[in-house]
Parts: structure tokens; sequence; C-alpha cells
């Protein structure tokens, strides 16, 4: 380990480019991470800030169920939504939620096929994210429907009226990315839990604990046979989530682009959005595991490298959404065209100005602060950084739908968009629902991978590793 | 007859110490997966999941791709600005979902049932101390239908390795 930086203190080994190394903390066996991750789940003693939080979450939730009894029993109108604006909070919701999710499968499958091992202790945390955030985005469309009792109709199936959904339609790609999504989050989420539930079974004392956890195991007994297929469809199955990982968002930005309106038909659009999804998606889970590590002391499992690398992929992203942005200016000023260019002018001097300002400061401006080391291995700072790009993601969904929508083509149909306290309520009870599940699954299942946390310590890299190796005339110029 | 050991190195020494004295049928638990370990005990062929999910693979795209064939052109064509009724780059998207849907059904499925799973009970379970098996202790286990199997000589050869110790399993 050379001492590359005068910085560098004697607990936290750098590599030689200066990051945090440290995959697992100092002296970790294969039984400390089983016990230390079961217990939390098997001893069942949770700490106040987990009540707290889920007392705020399912206080949150009940709103939520509150505000959608009312528009079962009203109707859409309770919204702000109308002409031109009829895609209101629900879709930004849905698109924002969507997002989200994509840290999941990003970390879990895409990472796992490039072999970045620091994610072994997040994927299991960011695979439910994933779930919970599909969950409350696939509720939207359903909600904004007129009659979301007949949600159902968008699915093919044989039926009395001998019709089929419009297979041409954007929407339905969307049904069958979203639904596919879930459903191989699900799988792959669930094959990663067969052993560990094994291991719970395997260390709990309770009878009924041992028959919970037996039946979530599926009779898992670890044998070599059977790791040997269980590796294989991991692998597969990290292979096929990863080209899901850019799929659904490029399918939600065909909802968009496929459409004419400015701001909206453009083919940067699929790239564009997934880059915003992992963007989003990697500031939650910094949002949501700076905390977690924090209450439950996990430090030695989340470490400061899995943060640091977080970090550093969030700010690539990040570049690459400026470049969108920057793109989408670019090319409403070189197309020439004056709706386009129109566009552009009403985002930056409209009446809705204030939210692209507030965007570019979100998503551009505040995220520059990683390129500090400083920020990226403090937990309170990358915290705040992470919170903005949350708001900001949010804030983009906001300045394509609603302010593409508010001035199109005919400025007889302009018009202006008031949110109403039922988007507020229903918005805010999404979040109840999204953290009432994840504090639940704290609660009655592992929240990081025993399984893999295993491998990495029978792998031996509770060692610091090496970072990547410069040629010697940078590596040089980087110690300076 | 089990034996327990302390490290993945004892068990996979074991592992090719059994098969080299002529043990066929026995199997090792470990809490993690180790590489190459199932070939040590006799598992030379591969494994067919690849197959398994290529062929869902397969199934989900070109059932997918003449659904949406079938309904737009011959069941329900629906003249849409004028556009073509086999519009086949429209058809991709959801093609590509149901794919990717099937393969992974049939990878999550094909391997639970090749590995016979979910099953209620195996007599390992009765084995003392194989709740470590899932935590941070290695197996190795020789079944008795092996035909070198013998309680004596079972015993010995299972001493003769660095195992911790020896278990024997019940019926």
């Amino acid at each position: 380990m050379p001492d590359s930086t005068p910085s560098s203190n004697d607990r936290e080994p750098l590599s030689p480019l200066g990051y945090p190394a440290r995959l697992v903390g100092p002296g970790e066996t294969l039984g400390s991470v089983s016990s230390k991750i079961g217990d939390i789940v098997l001893k069942g003693q949770h700490p106040r800030g987990w009540w707290v939080g889920f007392g705020i979450a399912f206080l949150l939730l009940m709103v939520f169920l509150f505000s959608i009894t009312y528009l079962f029993y009203k109707g859409t109108g309770i919204w702000g939504i109308n002409m031109p604006v009829a895609w209101g909070f629900a879709i930004i919701n849905f698109v924002w939620w969507i997002g989200i999710g994509h840290a999941g499968p990003f970390i879990s499958a895409l990472l796992l096929l490039v072999f970045q091992k620091w994610r072994n202790s997040i994927n299991r945390f960011t695979e439910a994210m994933t779930l919970f955030a599909v969950s409350c985005a696939g509720m939207f469309p359903i909600l904004h429907l007129g009659r979301p009792w007949v949600a159902y109709w968008i699915i093919p199936y044989p039926n009395t009226m001998g019709l089929w959904p419009q297979f041409r339609s954007p929407l339905v790609w969307d049904v069958f990315a979203v639904s596919t999504y879930f459903t191989v989050s699900v799988l792959f989420w669930y094959v990663g839990l067969i052993p560990d539930l094994a291991t719970l079974r395997d260390r709990s004392t309770a009878r009924w604990k041992q028959i919970v956890f037996g039946l979530g195991a599926l009779g898992w007994r670890g044998s070599a046979v059977h790791w040997q297929r269980y590796k294989m469809t991991y692998l597969l199955l990290a292979g096929l989530a990863a080209p899901l990982v850019l799929s659904v968002h490029s399918v939600v930005s065909f909802d968009f682009s496929v459409a004419l309106t400015p701001g909206w038909h453009s083919t940067i659009f699929p790239p564009f959005f997934v880059a915003g999804a992992i963007y989003s998606g990697f500031a939650m889970v910094l949002n949501i595991i700076i905390p977690v590590r924090k209450i439950y002391g996990l430090q030695a499992y989340i470490t400061d490298r899995t943060l640091n690398n977080m970090a550093v992929v969030m700010l690539t992203v990040g570049l690459i959404v400026f470049y969108g942005y920057a793109s989408e200016a670019f090319f409403a000023w070189f197309s020439g065209d004056v709706y386009e260019r129109y566009m552009m002018y009403n985002r930056l001097a409209g009446p809705y100005a204030w939210s692209y300002y507030a965007l570019m400061f979100c998503n551009v401006v505040v995220p520059q602060a990683l390129w500090s080391r400083r920020v990226r291995t403090t937990p309170v700072l990358l915290f705040a950084v992470a919170f903005f790009v949350n708001i900001g993601m949010w804030l983009e969904r906001f300045v394509i739908v609603v302010v593409s929508l508010q001035r199109e083509f005919l400025p007889s149909r302009w018009g202006m968009y008031y949110p109403t306290f039922w988007d507020y309520a229903t918005f805010a009870g999404t979040l109840g629902l999204f953290f009432t599940l994840l504090f639940l699954f704290i609660r009655f299942l592992p929240m990081i991978s025993m399984t893999e946390m295993r491998e990495l310590v029978a792998e031996g890299v509770s060692e610091p590793v090496r970072g990547p190796q410069l040629p010697p005339v940078f590596a040089e110029l980087a110690k300076r | 007859m089990a034996a327990r050991f302390d490290s993945e190195d004892a068990l996979k020494a074991a592992a090719d110490a059994a098969y080299l004295a002529g043990y066929r049928k026995m199997d090792a638990y470990s809490p993690v997966p180790i590489e190459g370990l199932a070939e040590k005990l006799g598992n030379r062929r591969k494994t067919i999941m690849p197959l398994i999910v290529l062929l869902g693979g397969i199934a989900g795209g070109t059932g997918g791709y003449f659904m949406q064939w079938f309904s737009m052109t011959v069941d329900y064509p629906y003249n849409i600005g004028g556009r073509p009724f086999h519009s086949w780059p429209m058809f991709i998207p959801v093609t590509f979902e149901l794919t990717v849907l099937c393969a992974a059904l049939a990878g999550v499925f094909g391997m639970l049932f090749l590995n016979g799973l979910p099953r209620y009970h195996h007599p390992i379970f009765a084995a003392p101390g194989i709740e470590r098996a899932t935590v941070d202790q290695y197996f190795l286990c020789i079944e008795a239908s092996d035909e070198r199997w013998n309680l004596e000589g079972t015993r010995r050869f299972l001493e003769g390795t660095h195992a911790a110790e020896i278990v024997e399993v019940p019926r």
C-alpha cells in the first residue's frame, strides 16, 4: 500500500489514486458477517430512528389512501389537470419514481457484469428500493385514467369485445416495459434472497421464524451442484436485467418523443432519460443508505469506498444529463423551427422559468461539488448533494411535462397549470407508501446480502484492494 | 457420513481426495458458492441453465412478435394514418420485453426445477451442526448409496482429511 497522499489516515486505506479502498471492514469473518446483518432481522431490536421514520411514513401512507379514495369517488377533476396541461403531477411522478427504480438493476446487474465488487453491500437494498419505487410509479398511470377500474383493458387477453390493444402505441409498450421490469426485478431480488433466507432459517431460534424463513428459503441447503446452477442463473439474470435498465426508461421516453409536441419530439430523449434515471436512482440510494448505515452502524459493510464510487457514478451520469440539457437547447436553436425555438424561450423566460433555473441549479451546479474528494467521502455533504439531485430530477420532469404542454403550437390553446391540494397529497402519499415498504423491508429481511458479503470475505478482499492503476507518469502527477 | 471443515481449501482438498478414492455419490454444502467444486465432485457436465434461458427467450420473442403480427394484421387490422398493418419497427419494444421476461422466468423456474426446489425436507438437514453450512462451515457428505461406502472405511477416509469433525447423518 503506497502512502500516496499525506492526508491519508491510518484507519482508512487508500488506493493509489487516493480513494477509500476498503470493501469490508477489517477483521470480518464469514460468521461475523452473517450474524451482524442477520441479527438486525432476528433480534428485532430497532433503534428509535426506525420507529420515527416508520411512523412518519405510515402517516403519509394513510394520506395516500385517503387521497386515492377521494379520487376514485370524485374523478381526476380533483387534480389541477385540464387542457392544455392534461399530464400533470401524475405523469411527472410516474417518470420520477420509475427513474428512481433504475438504480436497482444498474447496481445489481450491470455492475455485477463488470465485476464491481463494491456493489455487493448495497445491491439487496437498491433492488428492494426498485420494487417499491416501481410500485409507486405503476400506480400513477392507472390513477390518471378516467376509469381506473378498466385498466386491465391494455393487457392483451381474449375478450368478448373482440379488441386488441394498439401495439403501435408507446403507452402499450410502457405497460409491457414496466411490468417486465417489475417481474424481472422481483425474480432477481428473490433469487438473491434464497441463500440468505436459508441462513436466517438456520440461525433463528424461534420455531415460527424457522418455519417462515424456511418456507421462503425453499429448502435451500447450499449444495455444490445447486450453487453451480444458482450462480449461472444469477449471472444470466444479470445479463437479462442489464438491457432492461436501458430499455425501460427509453420506452418511457417514447411516451414523449413519439408525440409531436415541441420539447418532447427529440431523438436525444432515450439516452437522456436513461442517464437521468440512473442519476436520480443513485441520489435516492445515497439519501437512504447514508442515514441507514449510520443508524444501524453498518459502516463496516457499506464502506466509504461504496459511497465514493456511487458519487463518482452520479457525477458522471450527471454530466451526461447536462449534455442532454445542452443539446436540447442547441437543437432548438439549430432546428430553426419557430415552435422549437419558442419552447426554449418559454423555458428560459416564460411563466415557469423559475423551474428551469431551479432545475439547472439542482442538477448541474450543485453536483459539481462531487469533484471534491472531501465531499464524496463526507456522508453529510454527499447526502445534501443527493437531496438536491432528487429535487432537480423531479423538476426536470416538471419542465418536460408542464412547460412543454402549457404553450404548444396555437397561442389560443395556451394555459397555465395549478396543482391542487390533492396533487400534493397523492405525491406525498406515494412517498409514504415507498418509505413504509422500505422500513418494513429493513425490519423483516436482510438489507445487505449476507451471501455476497460472505463471498467478499471468502475471496479475501477484507484486506484493502488496490484501486485503478495509472501509468507511472500519471501516478506521479496524481500524488501531487 | 459427513465431514465438517473450517475452510474452503480443506473442503476442496477433501473433495479431490474423495473423488480419487472412488467415491461418486457425494455432495458438498457451503455458505458461499465455490468455483469448480461441483466439477471436483464428479459433475463433469456443464449446467444446462444457459440453454433453458435461451429457449425461454426464443419462445418469448417469437411468441410476442407473433401475437402482435396476428392481432395487428390478421385479427384486428386498423388503419392508422395509412401506415402498413405489418409495421414491424413498432413491434420491436414489446417483442424485446417479452423475450427478456420469458427468458428470466425460464431461468428462475428452470433453476429451481433442476435443483429440486422447493423441497420440504432433505436427509442432510438431520446432520448435527449442518445449520452452520449456511453460515460459516463447509460440509462434505458421502452418501450411503455409494458403492464404496462402508461405515468404517468411509469414516477412516474422512478422518484422513483435514476435517474438523465427522458426523453420521441419520437416515
